[in-house]
C-alpha cells in the first residue's frame, strides 16, 4: 500500500495546476452553450422550423468524434486570424472552447425545447388568459416549469464537456488530459489514473451540485439550491485565479504524442533554460497540427521528421536522397512560412516493419519482397494514423502486400501486439527502443519506397533568425545517433527501473556526440 | 370587496358581422348581437357549433377573420392586447392554476404581472371567501385541493383583477353534478352582487337555464335562437333550441311522474 501511495502521489503533482485550467475550460464551455441553447430553445419551442434546424445542426456536432472536432477548429481559426490578425489564437483555449460549446449544446437545447414545449396547454391558456405577455409567460410560467427538465439537459451537458475537455489537450490546450496522454504514451498508469480520477471526481462533483439544484426548483427548496449554486461559484472562482501566464518572450516548445518527442522536447528544453530562455511545453499535439503550429508561432521550437514533411505538407510521392530531400524541405519550408530547419539531430525515425524473429527464422523473412509472399497469412498492426498516410500507398505501391487483416492501435499495444500475436507483422518506429528490446527483426526496404525521416529541429518565424538563439541550439544538430536514441526511448518505454522523459533527456545531454 | 351590489361595473357589449374562419371551415358566421351591461348570457350548441370561438374573440385568444367586437362601444383592438386580458376575468374547464404557486400566488398573479400594487393578504383572504374558500386556503399548493376547490380558485383569480366583464368556458364542466349545482348558483349570486356582466359557454341546457338571463343557441357558427329561459321553456323558438330544451324538460318531466308514482 505505501509503495502504491510512493508511486502515485507524483503523479498528482499537477493535478492543482491543470484541474483549474481543466474547470475554467470546462465551465466556459458550458456558459457559453448555455448562452446560446437557452435563448435558442425559446425560439424552437415558439417555433417548429428553428427547432428542426436548431436540433438537427446540434445532433450532427454530436456525431463528429470530439477528437476530429478539435483538431477541425485549428484549420477555421488559422483561415480567420488571416482576417483578424492576432485576435485570434487557432490553438489552445479557443479552438478547445468552441469545440466543447458546440459539444454541450445538444442536450441543454433538446430537453429545454422539449421541458417548454411539454408545459400543459391549460397552464399556458391561463397565462394567456390573465393578460402575460409573452416575457412574462416565460419568465413566471414556462422556464420555471420547465426547468426541471432543463437542469437534467445541463447536467448531461456539464459531464460530457468535463469529460471531453481532456481531449483539449491534443489542440494544446493545457487539461487533465496532459495527463491521460502523458501517460498513456509514457505507460505510466500513474498518471493516467491520476487524470482519470481527478476528471471523474469533477465531473461527479458538479453533476451532484447541479442535481441538488434541479431538486431544490422541483421542490422549491431555496436555500438548498443557493448553496449549491454558490458552491459552484466558489469553484469557478477557484479556477479563474490566474495562473501563471506567458509573457511574450517565453519559449514554447511542442512534442507530438509520443515518447520520442517528449523526451526531445525536454532536451531542448533544458538547453534552452541553460542559455538564459523560459521555457513552456505544448505537449500532445497531433501530428497534423504541430507542422501549422510551428509555421504559426503557436509553437517556436519542435522536432518534426523529413517524410512527414515531404508527404503531408508538401505532398510529394516521389523518393529522393537523402541529403537531397532535407535540402529542398529547408528551401521550401523557409520560402513558403519563414521557418528556419536548423538541421537534422542526426537520427532517423522512419517506418520499419518489424516481425517477430521466430516467423523470420521459420518463414525466412529479411525483406519486404519476403513479407508481400506471405501477407495473406498476416494481420498487419500499425499505429492509428499509418494507413491514412501516404506512405502507407507508396509502400503498397511498391510491394504487392494483401494482408489477412488490418488493425490500428496506440503507439505503446502496437508493439505488444505483435509480441502477443495479435498482429504479425507493424509498422514499427525506427528508433523505437522496443523494436531491440524485444528482438524484432526489421525488414528491408530494397526498393526505397519509404521516404527518410530525419528528425529535423524546427524554428518558428519569431526565432527563425534569432542568432543567439540558434547558437543555443546548435550542439544538438548532428548529435544524436539512432542508438542513443533508442536507448533513450526505451528507458522510458519499459516496464521495470522506467524513466521520465524529464531523466532520459537528461541522460541523454551527458550523451551528445558532436559527429559534425 | 368594495362593490355595491347595486351597482353594475359590468359593461355593454357588441359583436358586429364577426366572422372566424378555419380554412374552409367557418366557425363563427357573421354574428351580429348586442349584450347589455349586467346581463348573464349562456352560450349552448353542439360541439362545434362555434360557442367557444364566439367567447374567446372577446379577449382575444382568437382573432376574428372578419368584424369586430366592441365593449363599452370601444373596439377590442384598440388596446394591447395583455391590457385587454387583464381587464376581463377569464374561466376555463381546464382551470390551469399555476402549479409551482401558492393559491394566493395564483390569485394575486393579476397584481404581480400588472402595474397595480401587490394585492394585500387581507384582499386575497376577501376573494377566497368570495368563492367560499377558508382563507387558510392561501397557503395550499393546487395540487393539495379538490377539483371543485381548484375552480372556485380559478374564480378568484379571474376576479382579483376587478374585472367587470367575465368569460366563462364550460367553467364547471369537468365538476361532478353536486359540485357543479353548488358552484354555478354561487356564481350566479356573485355575478348579482358584483354587477357583473357575464358570458358562460355551457353544453348542459339545464344549467343554462336555471342560472342564465338569456340564452343564445348556437348551431353552425350562428346564433339560432336568441331567448329569456321561460321563453325556451315555452316553445316555439326553433328546431334548434326545441332538440336543446327537449333532454332537460323531459327529464324533469319524468322525475315529476315518478314522483307523483311514487
Amino acid at each position: 500500500m505505501r509503495e502504491w501511495l510512493n508511486t502515485i502521489a507524483p503523479a498528482f503533482q499537477r493535478v492543482p495546476e491543470l484541474l483549474a485550467q481543466h474547470l475554467q475550460l470546462s465551465f466556459a464551455a458550458l456558459a457559453l452553450a448555455l448562452l446560446i441553447a437557452l435563448p435558442l430553445a425559446v425560439w424552437a419551442s415558439r417555433n417548429r422550423h428553428v427547432a428542426n434546424i436548431a436540433l438537427g445542426f446540434a445532433s450532427l456536432v454530436q456525431t463528429i468524434p470530439a477528437l476530429a472536432l478539435l483538431a477541425l477548429f485549428y484549420p477555421l481559426l488559422l483561415a480567420l486570424t488571416a482576417l483578424f490578425g492576432d485576435l485570434i489564437q487557432p490553438l489552445g483555449f479557443l479552438p478547445s472552447l468552441l469545440a466543447l460549446t458546440l459539444y454541450a449544446l445538444l442536450p441543454i437545447l433538446r430537453n429545454a425545447v422539449t421541458g417548454l414545449n411539454g408545459v400543459d396547454p391549460a397552464i399556458v391558456e391561463a397565462a394567456d388568459g390573465v393578460g402575460m405577455t409573452k416575457a412574462q409567460k416565460l419568465r413566471l410560467v414556462e422556464a420555471p416549469l420547465a426547468a426541471p427538465t432543463i437542469m437534467a439537459g445541463i447536467r448531461t451537458a456539464a459531464v460530457w464537456t468535463i469529460g471531453a475537455a481532456t481531449l483539449s489537450t491534443t489542440v494544446g490546450q493545457p487539461s487533465l488530459g496532459d495527463l491521460i496522454f502523458a501517460g498513456l504514451q509514457t505507460q505510466n498508469w500513474s498518471l493516467v489514473l491520476a487524470g482519470c480520477l481527478t476528471s471523474a471526481a469533477l465531473a461527479i462533483i458538479v453533476d451532484m451540485l447541479l442535481g441538488t439544484i434541479e431538486n431544490a426548483i422541483a421542490t422549491r427548496r431555496k436555500r438548498r439550491g443557493w448553496i449549491a449554486a454558490a458552491l459552484l461559484a466558489a469553484g469557478l472562482a477557484f479556477a479563474l485565479i490566474p495562473t501563471t501566464s506567458a509573457d511574450e518572450d517565453t519559449i514554447i516548445i511542442g512534442a507530438k504524442r509520443f515518447n520520442e518527442q517528449y523526451i526531445l522536447a525536454q532536451l531542448i528544453g533544458q538547453r534552452l533554460e541553460q542559455a538564459g530562455y523560459d521555457v513552456r511545453y505544448r505537449e500532445g499535439l497531433g501530428s497534423a497540427v504541430m507542422f501549422q503550429a510551428v509555421t504559426n508561432d503557436d509553437v517556436n521550437i519542435s522536432i518534426d521528421y523529413a517524410g512527414t514533411i515531404w508527404t503531408n505538407e508538401m505532398n510529394r510521392t516521389d523518393s529522393v536522397a537523402r541529403p537531397e530531400m532535407i535540402e529542398t524541405i529547408t528551401s521550401w519550408s523557409r520560402e513558403t512560412y519563414g521557418v528556419n530547419v536548423a538541421g537534422p539531430l542526426g537520427f532517423e525515425n522512419t517506418y520499419a516493419f518489424a516481425v517477430r524473429p521466430d516467423d523470420a527464422r521459420h518463414l525466412a523473412l529479411k525483406t519486404m519482397d519476403d513479407l508481400a509472399r506471405v501477407s495473406p497469412d498476416f494481420v498487419f498492426g500499425t499505429d492509428l494514423e499509418f494507413l491514412e498516410r501516404p506512405e502507407w500507398q507508396m509502400v503498397k505501391d511498391a510491394y504487392p502486400l494483401r494482408f489477412k487483416g488490418e488493425r490500428a492501435f496506440e503507439p505503446t499495444f502496437m508493439y505488444k501486439a505483435l509480441s502477443s500475436r495479435q498482429a504479425d507483422v507493424i509498422s514499427a518506429f525506427s528508433s523505437d527502443g522496443r523494436i531491440a528490446a524485444n528482438n524484432f527483426v526489421v525488414l528491408d526496404d530494397p526498393k526505397g519506397a519509404v521516404p527518410a525521416y530525419d528528425a529535423l529541429l524546427m524554428v518558428s518565424p519569431k526565432y527563425a533568425n534569432d542568432a543567439k538563439f540558434i547558437a543555443a541550439i546548435q550542439p544538438l544538430l548532428h548529435a544524436i545517433s539512432v542508438e542513443k536514441m533508442r536507448e533513450a526511448n526505451y528507458m522510458v518505454d519499459r516496464e521495470d527501473d522506467k524513466k521520465s522523459p524529464t531523466e532520459a533527456a537528461r541522460w541523454l545531454a551527458g550523451q551528445l556526440e558532436n559527429k559534425e | 370587496m368594495p362593490d355595491t351590489p347595486s351597482q353594475k361595473r359590468g359593461p355593454s357589449l357588441e359583436f358586429i358581422n364577426l366572422s372566424r374562419h378555419y380554412g374552409d371551415v367557418v366557425a363563427v358566421d357573421t354574428i351580429s348581437q348586442h349584450i347589455e351591461p349586467g346581463e348573464f348570457i349562456a352560450l349552448v350548441g353542439a360541439s362545434g357549433s362555434g360557442k367557444s370561438t364566439l367567447l374567446k374573440m372577446v379577449n382575444r385568444l382568437i382573432e376574428p377573420t372578419s368584424g369586430q367586437v366592441e365593449i363599452d362601444g370601444e373596439d377590442v383592438t384598440t388596446r394591447e392586447v395583455h391590457e385587454l386580458r387583464r381587464s376581463i376575468g377569464y374561466v376555463f374547464q381546464n382551470i390551469g392554476l399555476f402549479p409551482h404557486m401558492d393559491i394566493a400566488h395564483n390569485i394575486a398573479i393579476g397584481s404581480r404581472i400588472g402595474s397595480r400594487p401587490v394585492l394585500p393578504a387581507g384582499e386575497i383572504a376577501e376573494l377566497l371567501e368570495l368563492v367560499d374558500l377558508p382563507a387558510d386556503m392561501a397557503a395550499r399548493m393546487p395540487d393539495q385541493l379538490s377539483g371543485g376547490q381548484q375552480q372556485r380558485v380559478g374564480v378568484a383569480r379571474a376576479l382579483s383583477t376587478k374585472p367587470g366583464l367575465m368569460l366563462m368556458d364550460e367553467p364547471f364542466g369537468a365538476l361532478d353534478p353536486i359540485t357543479r349545482e353548488n358552484l354555478a348558483e354561487s356564481y350566479r349570486a356573485l355575478h348579482d352582487r358584483l354587477g357583473l356582466t357575464t358570458i358562460m359557454v355551457t353544453h348542459d341546457m339545464a344549467e343554462a337555464l336555471l342560472i342564465a338571463d338569456r340564452i343564445w343557441v348556437m348551431a353552425n357558427g350562428s346564433i339560432a335562437a336568441d331567448a329569456a329561459p321561460a321563453q325556451l321553456l315555452a316553445g316555439g323558438c326553433g328546431e334548434e333550441a326545441e332538440s336543446l330544451v327537449a333532454v332537460p324538460r323531459g327529464q324533469a318531466e319524468r322525475l315529476l311522474a315518478r314522483k307523483a308514482g311514487g
